[in-house]
């Protein structure tokens, strides 16, 4: 039973074998690929795809490049890199050791006995660990990049901070800056009214008005006030809610405030698809929601993200059972999706091109085109099937390893190699 | 005889281990009416290991008659399976339907008695709410059988129950009839994080261990005492038939030995150790596994699966030479430290031995709608990890190896004829994202149709209310 290192190279698969360093950046031609663009082009038969200094600068068929790495594709999909969802993946590496665990603003002051402050500078990405093994195990799946968000799970706060996209090849300065959101949390477990009402307090603080004066009792602290106030003019604010009668307060208070709402969970989104369509609300949603696991989520359907597309709504993945651990799952999920009733490109653009332009990344990112940074996905065969793997993956261009600490364990107790 | 004097009989024969204890709860299941239906020309994937293209599955009276091609319909609808997929019904051994309920309001906590560490008698079966909305996702999804399981809390939680997956109003009309009860245990973190944090014992894997033992110790003290009884009652009743004359007393002043008081967290125990109830014990780590091994073996009893078993694949040879199950997730991980191991190729590698039992179970109301996505997605990994996985294979993880860690296996599991006609019909290769439950028989009833979902939601709490679709 003892274990021996002597399968640990002898991976089955020849492109995983590339050296466990990440490759220097460089020219790469992806030939005779099924290129899933996700754009206007669709998807292109046994195309090319051509990447310099970590662009895609050409996609098309008959390319060559001299000097360029190439990877024959062999007819195999090619998508881009596809988006975690929202994630505390690099901020939590354990779930229930507290201290691996970084995502919560107010994880120190569990036992206070008042209600916790909201803190909107509260930002979680001060604590990202791009080493983290979690982002390692994901990564190989495909996944070149996720929101990493805060989460209020212990406060009673309305507001838990702000998150970034970060991307997961294991760079130091992974956060994509134009990706910066604040997390809104009304599921704080107290009166949906009274987070409403902190909610505008807090607002009503980040505009003062002169008759605000220094010693009035106020929510945020200055620095709240100025990221908050930063927000309210034009940012982007995510919002954990599943109620029908929620997501419409939500629009109202974001139009009131002039902030661009993200309906995140949404479980009875479909139900207000017409207005979220109307409004151009996007909804990050997982697509394996069909149980009331709450009364907010009384109607949930596998159907959500058919319906919501269908009517026009921006839709993104994310996985709400365990969106770290298992962040990987949201291609599973996208599949499902497609069997109720989702067409399969927004399936594909759920994980990839929409991701992107809802966290104000998408004129670089989610799509195969020209320009767009060289994120690139080569899979065993249909990405949304369960059975297929993700075979070889670039991030910038560069051949990202496919070995993680799980495939390590895999080799070491391989059966035959104990 | 009285009836009490009838039950302290039966309990004494029973725990001389000579007979089932008489069940207070009994199934009160029965099949619906059917019809003889054949199933034509389908890829049959039959649970024993065969894959039968084009093949023909006949179900007369709740029960599968034939399997194979081209078979005389006898009378029976025939049902045209062209391109469709047959398998047997799907088998889940870890579910928590019903003791955490939808929607999880704290009124739905049911599943946990985290009150003391042992609470061996305590049944799941007595927190089963069958309006439940989770129990027909599951039937849509193919599962016909589950057995729900008190929580992981304790170290000993209680009894678990194997159910039908059929609308019920009572528990007792969804009880699996002749099944034999579960054992839950629990080793590791869960415990000792809940007991240490109210500041008791256990609050360290050394106090689960020594918590198990003292448990089943005093299980064996029990089994004396009613076995003592049993022996003193034997005398008693022979000196009063008048057969055989006792030797210390005259027929005239002999007294009736009383009985032991009974003791229903140490009844269980004895149940388990007498093989009447199938122990499943949740425990990720390799190394605790091959503890609760040892401690089965000190206390003479069987453990019929792991469940959870992240690090199974680490002792794969161990828990097939034993004939121990493990019952695993696909992908779950990470969310606590004895869960850090995790490898996708868990199952397979479990599976590889000689007379490895792995199991696809899901401990999830979402995970349990689609087992046969999590065993492609086990499968998929151990091909590629270099395993002969083909799917008539890969069917068994969760129904004939899933049957025989609830020993049901002579009933349900596989097509076999004579078998409960539990059968689904997939719209393709189930071994796939896209693929339905096209139709769902339990004992030869159609109990799910996608073709034509129910006008209504079956459970009484979605009744009334808005509804995303019909449930």
């Amino acid at each position: 039973m003892r274990p021996t290192h002597a399968m640990a190279h002898a991976c089955l698969c020849a492109l995983a074998a590339l050296p466990f360093a990440v490759a220097s950046a460089q020219d790469l031609l992806v030939r005779n690929a099924k290129v899933h663009t996700v754009t206007e082009r669709g998807t292109l038969e046994r195309a090319d795809v051509l990447v310099r200094n970590g662009r895609i600068v050409a996609v098309g068929t008959g390319l060559a490049a001299a000097g360029a790495t190439v990877v024959e594709a062999n007819g195999r999909p090619l998508t881009p890199g596809l988006f975690g969802g929202i994630t505390a993946l690099g901020v939590e590496e354990v779930s229930l050791e507290s201290s691996t665990v970084d995502n919560d603003p107010h994880a120190a002051e569990q036992s206070a006995a008042t209600a916790p402050e909201p803190r909107p500078e509260f930002d979680v990405t001060l604590s990202f660990n791009p080493d983290s093994a979690v982002i390692g195990v994901n990564r190989v799946e495909g996944i070149t990049y996720a929101m990493v968000a805060p989460s209020a799970v212990s406060g009673s706060t309305v507001i838990a901070g702000q998150g970034t996209v970060a991307r997961l090849d294991g760079r130091a300065d992974a956060a994509l800056a134009p990706s910066r959101t604040l997390f809104a949390n009304l599921n704080a477990g107290v009166s949906r009214a009274g987070q409403f009402m902190l909610f505008e307090q807090a607002a009503r603080e980040a505009k003062p008005t002169p008759q605000m004066r220094d010693g009035d009792f106020r929510l945020l602290t200055p620095a709240g006030r100025e990221t908050l106030a930063r927000y309210l003019n034009g940012g982007r604010i995510v919002f954990d809610v599943d109620r029908a009668t929620d997501i419409r307060q939500v629009m109202a208070f974001a139009q009131k405030h002039g902030a661009r709402p993200v309906v995140a969970g949404g479980a009875q989104a479909w139900q207000v698809a017409g207005q979220l369509a109307q409004a151009k609300v996007p909804v990050v949603l997982d697509p394996l929601v069909d149980l009331p696991d709450s009364f907010d989520q009384i109607g949930a359907t596998l159907e959500n993200a058919a319906r919501l597309h269908k009517a026009g709504v921006r839709v993104a993945f994310t996985n709400l059972n365990d969106g770290t651990h298992n962040a990987r799952k949201v291609r599973q999920a996208a599949g499902v999706a497609v069997a109720n009733g989702l067409p399969w490109d927004a399936a594909l653009a759920a994980l990839t091109a929409n991701p992107a332009e809802i966290f104000g990344i998408g004129n670089e990112y989610g799509r195969i085109a020209p320009g767009y940074v060289a994120d690139l996905v080569l899979w065993s065969g249909d990405p949304l099937e369960v059975t297929t793997v993700a075979e070889q993956m670039w991030i910038d261009g560069r051949a990202q390893s496919m070995r993680s600490r799980q495939t390590e364990l895999r080799d070491r107790y391989r059966p035959g190699a104990r | 005889m009285t009836l009490t004097r009838l039950l302290l009989l039966a309990l004494a024969a029973w725990a001389a281990g000579a007979a089932a204890a008489p069940d207070p709860f009994e199934s009160t299941y029965q099949p619906a009416a059917s019809t003889p239906a054949l199933i034509r020309n389908a890829t049959v994937l039959d649970g024993t290991g065969r894959r039968l293209d084009g093949a023909d599955v006949l179900m007369r009276d709740g029960k599968i008659v034939a399997v194979g091609a081209g078979l005389d319909a006898d009378g029976a609808t025939v049902v045209d399976a062209q391109g469709r997929w047959v398998t047997p019904g799907l088998i889940d051994v870890h579910s928590h339907l019903g003791v955490y309920a939808s929607p999880g309001v704290t009124a739905h906590q049911d599943g946990n008695e985290a009150t003391d560490p042992v609470t061996a008698g305590v049944w799941a079966e007595h927190g089963v709410w069958p309006q439940d909305p989770g129990f027909y996702t599951a039937l849509a999804g193919g599962t016909t059988t589950l057995q729900v399981l008190p929580g992981s809390a304790n170290l000993i939680g209680g009894r678990g129950v194997t159910l039908r997956n059929v609308a019920a109003t009572t528990m007792q009309e969804m009880k699996f009839p002749g099944a034999p009860h579960g054992l839950k245990m629990a080793c590791g973190e869960n415990p000792k994080r809940v007991y240490g944090g109210k500041g008791r014992s256990p609050s360290t894997r050394m106090g689960n261990v020594a918590g198990y033992r003292q448990a089943f110790a005093d299980a064996q003290e029990y089994q004396r005492q009613w076995q003592k009884y049993e022996r003193e009652l034997a005398a008693y009743e022979a000196g009063s038939d008048g057969r055989k004359s006792s030797k210390k007393k005259g027929d005239g002043d002999a007294q009736p030995p009383a009985s032991p008081k009974r003791d229903l967290r140490l009844e269980t125990l004895v149940g388990a150790m007498n093989g009447e109830i199938l122990v499943h014990i949740h425990c990720y780590r390799a190394d605790e596994m091959a503890v609760m091994l040892d401690l089965a073996k000190e206390f003479g009893f069987k453990v019929a699966a792991f469940h959870h078993g992240v690090e199974a694949y680490k002792i794969a040879d161990r828990l097939a030479q034993e004939g121990v199950c493990g019952a695993l997730w696909a992908d779950w991980w990470g969310f606590k430290m004895e869960a850090y191991d995790a490898i996708w190729e868990n199952i397979a590698f479990v599976d590889a031995p000689e007379n490895g039992c792995a199991i696809v179970h899901s401990d999830s109301a979402e995970g349990i709608q689609r087992l046969n996505q999590e065993a492609a997605k086990a499968m998929s990994r151990g091909q590629r990890a270099g395993l002969a996985i083909p799917p008539e294979h890969a069917i068994r993880w969760l129904t004939s190896n899933a049957a025989r860690a609830l020993g049901v296996a002579d009933q349900v599991g596989t097509l076999e004829p004579g078998k409960r006609a539990d059968v689904v019909i997939w719209n393709r290769d189930p071994f796939s994202v896209y693929a339905h439950a096209d139709r769902v028989y339990v004992d030869g009833a159609l109990r799910y149709d996608r073709a034509t979902p129910p006008a209504q939601p079956e459970s009484d709490f979605l009744l009334g209310q808005p509804a995303g679709g019909a449930l």
